[in-house]
């Protein structure tokens, strides 16, 4: 055999040789691809698979939170009127009152009344505790006891005549002491060291 | 005689380096593929579990069920004890 002949072998050898070195470590490369790629399409199917029943719970919760809702926003324009609950919904969560209310959208209009300047804290809780609070013997078909301008003389005229008309000249108030001019408690015994009793 | 040797000259300095060349890419580029399949397997199976906590929203959709009725039963009430604006 001439010497180009088997130069020619040793090349296709040589050329042979790195075909199969490389297609194997190709086709290697390839079956671990392919076993990631299972690996993932189970993992997605398990997704598939868990969050299907998702979107049907969450619109029905979302459904009845809608409804709930509109039944609140309905009853507190209803009782308190769209002033007030807008009012209302601004004192207890300030600047709540600009989103308006869901099925008013003219409550996005109203300027909120202030409130929680009026009924304080204390006064509503009384209210709501119905112990003898002054602003639950008001008629309630009456008109409502917020007024912006005499809000606090209002609050005042709720309570007992005797110091909220501010009169000229109310009773001073009693002076104690051991110098005042009249001694409320006149005993003797006051000062000196206590009786003991004998306990059986 | 002389193109044999000229055939073979072209053969193991053109073809041979080209074939490697063009298999070495080959093969670089599966390679490379490995690990960013890897890593979506993980993030795949991550995101399976996350989404065990699912079927808790069955609980949440009873809760507000029934939260809802509460609120309308007591808004029912309201309706009737409070006189309107």
């Amino acid at each position: 055999m001439p010497a180009a002949g088997v130069v020619l072998i040793i090349a296709v050898v040589l050329i042979v040789l790195a075909l199969v070195y490389y297609l194997v470590s190709t086709i290697l490369a390839l079956r671990q691809i392919t076993d990631g790629l299972d690996e993932v399409i189970e993992s997605v199917g398990e997704i598939v698979e868990k969050s299907a029943p998702v979107e049907p719970v969450v619109a029905d919760i979302n459904e009845h939170l809608d409804a709930a809702v509109a039944a609140l926003e309905g009853l507190l324009v209803k009782k308190a009127g769209i002033e007030d609950a807008v009012g209302l919904v601004e004192g207890l969560y300030p600047g709540a009152a600009a989103a308006g209310f869901r099925d008013y959208p003219e409550s996005r209009e109203i300027v909120p009344p202030r409130i929680a300047e009026v009924y304080t804290k204390g006064t509503l809780t009384l209210a709501r505790l119905g112990r003898e609070a002054p602003i639950a013997m008001a008629n309630p078909a009456g008109p409502v006891l917020r007024n912006v301008e005499y809000g606090s003389l209002n609050a005042r005229l709720l309570y007992p005549e005797a110091r909220q008309s501010r009169p000229e000249r109310l009773d001073r108030s009693p002076v104690i002491g051991t110098d005042a001019p009249e001694q409320y408690e006149q005993r003797e015994d006051i000062g000196q060291p206590r009786k003991r009793t004998r306990s059986a | 005689m002389t193109l044999w040797w000229i055939g073979n000259i072209v053969l193991l300095v053109v073809v041979f380096p080209v074939v490697v060349y063009l298999l070495h890419g080959v093969l670089k580029a599966a390679r490379s593929i490995v690990p960013s399949v890897r890593q979506i397997a993980d993030v795949a199976a991550a995101g399976s579990k996350d989404l065990d906590a699912v079927p808790l929203l069955l609980t949440t959709q009873d809760q507000v069920r029934q939260t809802v009725a509460g609120v309308a039963n007591y808004g029912g009430s309201l309706d009737v004890i409070i006189d309107d604006a």
